[in-house]
């Protein structure tokens, strides 16, 4: 869709026109800022009335919010630890993406990953903790990449949907975590919370010194930003992007098509598996039902609101990390339910979604010439 | 009971039960899928329709009013999804996300002050009165909204072959040209099938307050709102057969429990994952390259 409106609009501007029109670049920036920026003031408004007319200050929910994602180097670091497994959940819907392809499982992919890190590490504890450590993420990364590869292939080569194909495999995944959490690997001590055996104190990775930041949001960051390499500065990203674009004319061109698609699928998964080593290594310490908190699907909105574009990811994380680490801030000062947040989530990605539509529709950010 | 009747009633019981909101809520999805649109938000449906559900019915002690009140609230959020993916360049699959999202965001929002108390119940109807053993008579107590998501699976497939409305949704979701050509206002026909859709999936979330597993908590959903997806692609788009992928997908998921009964309690969850693998085998083989599957409206998003 995309692609065949800029070369209409590539046509309809001569050289000379596109020239003669220099701001065009400045209004398009201004553009895909100004749309969600007012989409998120639309949600802030009407999240604002809801308060109000249950008889509390929008004000100092405001004020709140703020303090608790922003306002103190405490909240900075809660807001952080939150956004750092959507930065490598949005990677996995955001890179197949790019081919044109809407894969939502990533929630299953995450919690395999975590249990493949927590399998690899078992027979490993007391071993030499880097390598333990690199273990643990080959096998949560391999595990998330087959999941989701499964999707890409069964696209590929069979011209299976991948969007209900990797909701599906989600659920045969998460089955599975289920089965081997619960039966095989539980730890008999677990016993109100069902729990895989503890990959040892030693090989957690500690957080980084002065700080309680873990390292997964720095490993998040590399992955956005080589992402963003290799979809915008690689030829085999180019070849992805004319893919997403136009599948006939890729074909035509003789682009890997099957290749690209399962490609794209394995990356996307391994960082969604990546994601849950991060947990299981940085965080729990062993994998159970702590796994299965929604990463996924959150992954999914982000990866729509930063419209695919992986270095875009990384603010709108942090905004919506932000948005929930807020929440018990504002349970203990307001008295509003643990679930306000996520009401206000909801509203701002419903919010932001929806002002897609704008895009286009106003003539003044559009090219311009003499024509 | 010899160990094998045990399992049977066991299941026959579990089946009945687990599987109304999987009825309810796949018979809305497939209703919007047949209009060309689809609803990941229906999870959100589910879950806000258990909460208004419960919450009527502890305030006006009538249960049958708070299904109905499920019905209304799913029927809102249904409308606003429908609204906002009538929008140009808005993409149905995460608008539903988002959606999701919304819903059990509202429902645990409001839903706080009636965690505690008890509101009343749906009746149910005592088919095994004939039996003499205690379980046969327990597992055979039917609610009677089971009967109703069955009349409504044949309404809608009668709707679908024999009304004029019918055949404006089926020529809306299977394709836009013909719709247009007809003079069919596509957006309003979608709105209102996302809206009926919705309002069906409410339904089923009130069944879960209101009868099986009759309370409100937040957990109460186990994603069935998400897994209506998957049924209707088990079920070809087609209500009459939503009934049977509704209690295949139930029976599964109760074969575990009722194992448990006779002292298996092994693979628990792998029974649990089952249909969802034979989901995915008949998406795998069913399909040919570059051939849409059989029975899929043509203008679904998922199918291209």
């Amino acid at each position: 869709m995309t692609a065949i409106a800029q070369l209409g609009a590539a046509a309809a501007a001569s050289p000379s026109a596109a020239a003669a029109d220099r701001l065009y670049p400045l209004r398009r920036a201004l553009e895909t800022l100004g749309a969600p920026l007012a989409a998120l003031l639309l949600a802030a408004a009407a999240f604002a009335v809801l308060l109000a007319a249950l008889g509390k200050s929008p004000a100092d929910f405001c004020a709140l919010l703020w303090k608790g994602a922003f306002g103190t180097w405490f909240s900075w670091q809660n807001t952080l630890q939150r956004a750092a497994p959507l930065l490598l959940t949005a990677l996995c819907v955001a890179v197949p993406a790019q081919l044109g392809l809407v894969i939502i499982g990533g929630e299953g992919a995450l919690a395999l990953g975590g249990l493949a890190a927590t399998v690899a590490a078992l027979p490993l504890v007391g071993a030499w903790t880097p390598f333990v450590q690199i273990t643990m993420a080959i096998a949560g990364f391999a595990a998330g990449g087959l999941w989701i590869g499964i999707t890409g292939l069964l696209r590929a080569r069979r011209g299976v949907n991948e969007t209900v194909a990797s909701l599906v495999l989600s659920y045969i995944g998460i089955a599975l975590f289920n089965h081997l959490v619960e039966g095989p690997l539980r730890d008999p001590a677990s016993l109100n919370k069902p729990s895989t055996w503890g990959i040892g104190d030693a090989n957690m990775i500690g957080p980084v010194p002065g700080t309680e930041l873990h390292p997964g949001l720095a490993v998040g960051v590399i992955a956005c930003v080589l992402c963003w390499v290799l979809i915008f500065r690689t030829s085999t990203g180019f070849a992805a992007r004319v893919t997403g674009g136009n599948l006939r004319a890729a074909q035509l061109q003789g682009l890997p098509v099957a290749r690209l698609i399962v490609l794209a699928c394995m990356l996307g998964g391994g960082f969604a598996g990546l994601a849950g080593m991060m947990e299981v290594a940085a965080v729990n310490g062993r994998a159970n039902a702590s796994l299965l908190a929604g990463y996924g699907y959150s992954g999914i909105l982000i990866a729509f609101l930063a419209r695919h574009n992986p270095l875009a990811i990384i603010p709108m994380a942090v905004l919506l990390g932000g948005v929930g680490a807020a929440g018990g801030l504002l349970q203990r000062r307001m008295d509003l339910p643990d679930a306000t947040v996520v009401v206000l989530q909801g509203f701002i990605f419903i919010a932001i979604l929806a002002s897609e539509t704008l895009y286009g529709r106003f003539a003044w950010f559009q090219p311009r010439g003499k024509a | 009971m010899a160990p094998a009747e045990t399992v049977t009633v066991a299941m026959v019981a579990g089946a009945l039960r687990v599987s109304t909101p999987f009825l309810f809520v796949s018979l809305g999805e497939c209703l919007t899928e047949r209009s060309g649109r689809i609803n990941l938000g229906n999870e959100g449906v589910l879950v806000l329709g258990a909460m208004v559900g419960y919450a009527t019915s502890y305030q006006t002690g009538n249960p049958w009013l708070g299904v109905v009140s499920a019905a209304l609230a799913g029927a809102l959020l249904g409308a606003a999804h429908g609204g906002i993916c009538s929008l140009a360049r808005v993409n149905d699959v995460a608008m539903g996300i988002a959606i999701m999202l919304a819903g059990t965001g509202i429902a645990f929002f409001f839903g706080k002050p009636y965690v505690q108390p008890s509101a009343p119940q749906l009746p149910r109807i005592p088919l095994g009165f004939w039996a003499i053993e205690s379980q046969v008579r327990s597992a055979l107590e039917v609610s009677p909204l089971f009967f109703i998501g069955l009349a409504a699976a044949f309404a809608m497939d009668w709707f679908f072959r024999a009304t004029r409305m019918g055949l404006r949704v089926r020529i809306v979701g299977d394709s836009a040209d013909a719709a247009r050509a007809l003079g069919l206002s596509i957006h309003r026909v979608r709105l209102l099938a996302t809206a009926a859709g919705s309002a069906l999936a409410g339904i089923g979330g009130s069944f879960l307050s209101l009868s099986y597993p009759g309370s409100w908590n937040e957990g109460l959903s186990s994603g069935q709102g998400l897994m209506a997806v998957a049924l209707v692609v088990f079920a070809r788009w087609n209500p009459v057969h939503c009934v049977i992928a509704a209690l295949i997908f139930g029976a599964s998921g109760a074969l575990g429990p009722s194992l448990q009964t006779i002292g298996i309690t092994k693979g628990y969850y792998l029974f649990y994952g089952t249909p969802y693998v034979v989901t995915l085998l008949i998406l795998a083989v069913t399909i040919r390259p570059g051939k849409a599957l059989r029975g899929m409206p043509g203008e679904l998003s998922i199918g291209r």
